[in-house]
């Protein structure tokens, strides 16, 4: 196939955005955690629950929003109880995390099986239709891919902005990431350190919960077992690979589905060639070489992994 | 209310903060049961029946948790030198790669040199396979716990691969496995008509072996300090870079030898399910054990009944049995506040 046929094709522009949504969810949610000093590997986890809760919802005749913001609710309840252990007892953020993972991801699987118990084939529902904003959705490929998506795509490309003057041009912002950096500098200036990471955390974990039900209730109209497919951890890389920074966040999120998509066009063009496996190895081997790559200039929030304790240094 | 830590930690306090996560751990999983609307008695019965009731069911929880041994050390090790190593499954299956290529043919021994040969190309890859998240956390400073997870995927794909493809047994009926492990290489059985295999005694051998090297050897005392206070052990002349590569080779060498105990003992040959999540599984076991290599047997043993168990309730009382996966993960939460408590007493005011 013609690779310059492709890059001025709607579909792979459409797919490319498309892909990336769940991703900006994920690493917009990790970033703001990370920020405030605290690594969330629950994430996994969290996704997977937001796929399963949003997608029940509707099945038993929720309304789609409705879906999207109980979906965030439970996001930020496993970021709650994330934080209780995390932040307020100050436990190991990487066991927790792991723990979150474990816990969310079969729990959904149990509620799933029981919920449904009886079926083989994942039954449908009637997802997000694809919104032509006027206008803007005229533009030729640019904006037929851009502006073409569903709702939850839009949401996603404004949380970005939103992060990003909420983060730096705000007094919440700033506090954010004064606890993430210095968090006795912060207590020193009366911040609740605690609360602010444990808000922060919640925030975060709702929106890769909304980053689930993306997957469910939007671009695909069932929910699967093993969905997110390490989703979350790439997530992960992908805030290191931004620097901390949502616009570079929206970027490389961008930046790796478009891989993405390009990797499922060279696989369809050259099945006999290579084995399809070695395609759907791509995004995982391209999500360490991003951490090699950006490794000498990832500058870590100072007190990321540090518990803090009133009182102790 | 806030936390004072203790000065010391007398070893019953200790041995009490598993118990104590196994006992939060089943009563809140006791709330799953009444949402799924079954009796929680009976429920709850059933799971002991299944898990240890029998001379059959007791065989095939010592099976289940002959993996476990492997994978809960490996994390173990690891997480001694604060070595994030959540690659455990890939290195599973690293093992049981090495295993299948050993075993079916492409050495011929006798099987007294066979199975140490197969231990040991297993071990070497699975090392292998974690090495290169720690030369990459040493030498670039990129995080270990992200590139264990996404390595793991990696590692997934090319077993599917080989099995769809180079290594496809073609008389499995176009199941895809791979070829049978030569009759030399497979671990021999240790109690007549049960699954129980050699792979156990195995296990507890790494154990023990594991818990002198930790505790009695210079290695071990490096890998502790390490982890403990890395600042302090590059002050008191610890090779740290060293160490910790050391540590790798290890934990990855005894996650592998879980797949080959699936390989060359349980199965018989390789295919994509050997492992239902043995290598995160392994991370519950180790926080259970509190990282003691000795306490690892205990709490591999413990979760595989309670994995054992499940079945046979979702059986009984028709609950599915990702009930186990919820039980193990609230177990490996409720250890993590329970082993706070042995480290700090709370004082009011």
């Amino acid at each position: 196939m013609d690779l310059l046929e492709m890059f001025v094709s709607v579909g792979f522009w459409a797919a490319t955005v498309r892909m990336a949504t769940p991703l900006i969810f994920g690493t917009i949610g990790e970033l703001i955690c990370e920020r405030a000093g605290v690594l969330n590997l629950g994430i996994e986890g969290i996704m997977t629950f937001g796929a399963m809760i949003a997608w029940m919802w509707v099945y038993q005749g929720g309304d789609l929003w409705m879906a999207v913001a109980v979906a965030a609710g439970c996001g930020a309840a496993w970021g709650l109880l994330h934080a209780t252990f995390s932040v307020y007892l100050g436990l190991s953020q990487h066991v927790t995390g792991i723990g979150i993972t474990l816990l969310a991801s079969s729990l959904s699987y149990f509620s799933f099986r029981l919920l449904l118990p009886d079926v083989s084939t994942p039954p449908k529902i009637e997802p997000f239709e694809p919104i032509a904003l006027p206008g803007l959705s005229e533009i030729p490929v640019l904006g037929e891919a851009l502006f073409t998506q569903t709702a939850l795509t839009y949401l996603a490309l404004a949380t970005v902005p939103l992060c990003w003057y909420v983060l730096y041009r705000t007094p919440l912002g700033l506090a954010v990431r004064m606890v993430g950096e210095n968090p006795m500098a912060a207590a020193s200036q009366g911040l609740d350190v605690l609360a602010i990471r444990t808000g922060a955390v919640c925030a975060g974990s709702a929106l890769m919960s909304v980053g689930g039900a993306f997957l469910t209730i939007s671009v695909f109209d069932a929910f699967y077992f093993e969905m997110i497919n390490g989703r979350g951890w790439i997530c992960i890389a992908l805030v290191i690979f931004a620097s901390w920074r949502p616009g570079k966040a929206l970027f490389g999120a961008l930046l790796f589905a478009a891989f993405d998509a390009l990797q499922i066009r060279v696989q369809q063009a050259s099945s006999t060639l290579i084995p399809y496996q070695f395609f759907l190895m791509l995004p995982y081997v391209l999500s360490i070489v991003a951490l090699i790559i950006m490794s000498r200039k990832a500058a870590y929030p100072k007190a990321l992994l540090v518990p803090f304790r009133r009182g102790e240094r | 209310m806030r936390l004072e830590p203790r000065t010391e930690a007398t070893f019953w306090l200790r041995a009490m903060a598993p118990i104590l996560a196994v006992i939060v751990a089943l009563a809140l999983c006791g709330f799953l049961i009444l949402w799924a609307g079954a009796p929680l008695l009976e429920a709850y019965a059933a799971l002991a029946r299944g898990a240890l009731g029998s001379r059959f069911a007791l065989s095939e929880t010592l099976t289940r948790a002959t993996p476990l041994i492997f994978t809960g050390l490996a994390v173990a090790v690891a997480f001694r030198a604060k070595l994030w190593n959540i690659g455990g499954e890939g290195q599973l299956y690293a093992g049981a790669l090495a295993a299948t290529w050993v075993g079916t043919g492409a050495i011929d021994l006798p099987a007294y040199l066979m199975i140490p040969a197969i231990f040991s190309a297993a071990a070497l890859a699975g090392g292998l396979l974690l090495l290169l998240p720690t030369l990459l956390k040493i030498r670039l400073k990129v995080d270990e716990v992200v590139t264990t997870l996404l390595l793991n995927f990696v590692v997934l794909l090319f077993v599917n691969y080989l099995l769809f493809g180079p290594w496809k047994d073609p008389l499995s009926m176009g199941w895809p496995q791979a070829a049978p492990i030569v009759d030399s290489g497979l671990l021999p059985n240790l109690v007549d008509r049960t699954r129980l295999h050699f792979g156990l005694l195995a296990g507890l051998v790494a154990s023990v072996a594991v818990w002198i090297v930790m505790r009695f050897t210079h290695w071990g005392f490096e890998i502790r300090a390490v982890g403990l206070n890395t600042p302090a052990a590059v002050f008191a002349g610890i090779p740290v870079n060293a160490t910790v590569v050391r540590t790798a080779l290890l934990s990855g060498g005894l996650a592998a030898c879980a797949g080959v105990t699936e390989v060359c003992g349980t199965k018989g040959y390789l295919t994509l399910d050997i492992s239902p999540g043995f290598g995160y599984t392994g991370i519950a076991v180790a926080m259970l054990a509190g990282l003691h290599p000795l306490g690892v047997v205990v709490s591999a043993v413990f979760v595989a009944a309670i994995y054992n168990g499940a079945d046979s309730m979702s059986r009984a009382v028709g609950i599915s049995n990702y009930l186990a996966d919820v039980m193990t993960a609230v177990a490996l939460l409720a250890v993590l506040v329970s082993s706070l408590l042995v480290q700090y007493r709370i004082r009011r005011g």
